[in-house]
């Protein structure tokens, strides 16, 4: 399994918001344990997806350079269950970037309903204030995330292969 | 019209009441926004972005948070203490914080504790004045 949670950016306003959808399928194996006979796509994966849609925003606004990592999240409500055969819209807004962080706010949508509203706070861990040291690499933007941008008609640098 | 300190501190209050996910009566302005309130490092970035929304200014996070620079000067630090030359540097860094408990044992590990819910109301006084 490859772990995105996106499939394509519909809307994308460098340093301001995003919009992404994902199309979810029986294809995914875990809605068939999540849960048997009545599936739903997890909470937390809405959370990743927002993480991904906002993430990649957030990266993006500051050309890829930092390693931007998940760091709070500071509200997740669910309203309702996403199914098999639903596409959902993930919009995500930065509301405050600095060299060491960026908080987003956001929604996930369907159709007209209002699904989810997540806001979450990354970190730029080169930037952190404790001094630790991290790989030089940027094991955060890999290929795999390229492949949606490009796919979405979105310049994306050349990036190494996720290890 | 400038703002009450009384008012600043409510504002406070609902930042933290918010970033910290803590209730209200806990923001006392005696608290410590780490050992009384739980807040952890990307917290404070938290609390910065909300702080410059919350009363349209800018801080630079070094003004606020200062301390982590400093540690890592062997001048100022010695044994896991602050040295005299570290605490008064640390003054002149935070001139918003009350220091009276922290001189009689300056450990680095106790820099944390200056960070009060007072001292943020103090640093925001000091803005938007």
């Amino acid at each position: 399994m490859r772990w995105i949670w996106i499939d394509k950016f519909i809307e994308f306003n460098s340093g301001s918001n995003a919009v992404a959808i994902k199309n979810v399928t029986m294809a995914e194996e875990h809605l068939h344990d999540n849960f048997p006979g009545f599936p739903i796509m997890p909470e937390c994966l809405m959370i990743e997806s927002m993480a991904q849609t906002a993430g990649i925003l957030v990266g993006e606004a500051r050309g890829f350079k930092e390693k931007v990592i998940l760091a709070k999240i500071n509200k997740a409500v669910f309203f309702n269950f996403v199914r098999p055969g639903d596409t959902i819209k993930i919009h995500a807004n930065i509301t405050s970037i600095a060299p060491e962080a960026a908080s987003t706010t956001g929604k996930i949508t369907c159709g007209d309903e209002t699904i989810a509203e997540i806001e979450l706070m990354f970190s730029h861990i080169d930037q952190n204030l404790g001094g630790k040291q991290f790989p030089e690499e940027n094991f955060v933007f890999t290929d795999l995330f390229a492949v949606v941008l490009r796919a979405s008609g979105i310049e994306a640098p050349a990036w190494g292969v996720a290890k | 019209m400038a703002m009450t300190r009384d008012e600043i501190f409510k504002e406070v209050q609902g930042v933290l009441v918010d970033a910290l996910g803590v209730d209200e009566e806990e923001v006392t302005p005696e608290a410590t926004l780490m050992g009384d309130l739980g807040a952890e490092s990307i917290d404070f970035l938290d609390i910065v972005f909300r702080m410059e929304k919350a009363f349209g200014i800018k801080i630079p996070r070094e003004e606020l948070f200062p301390a982590e620079s400093l540690v890592t000067n062997k001048e100022f630090i010695s044994n896991g203490k602050l040295t005299h030359q570290g605490i008064e540097e640390l003054r002149k860094r935070m001139p918003h914080t009350d220091f009276t408990n922290f001189i009689e044992d300056p450990a680095v590990s106790k820099i944390g504790d200056l960070f009060t819910v007072d001292a943020l109301v103090n640093f925001v006084e000091g803005k938007v004045k």
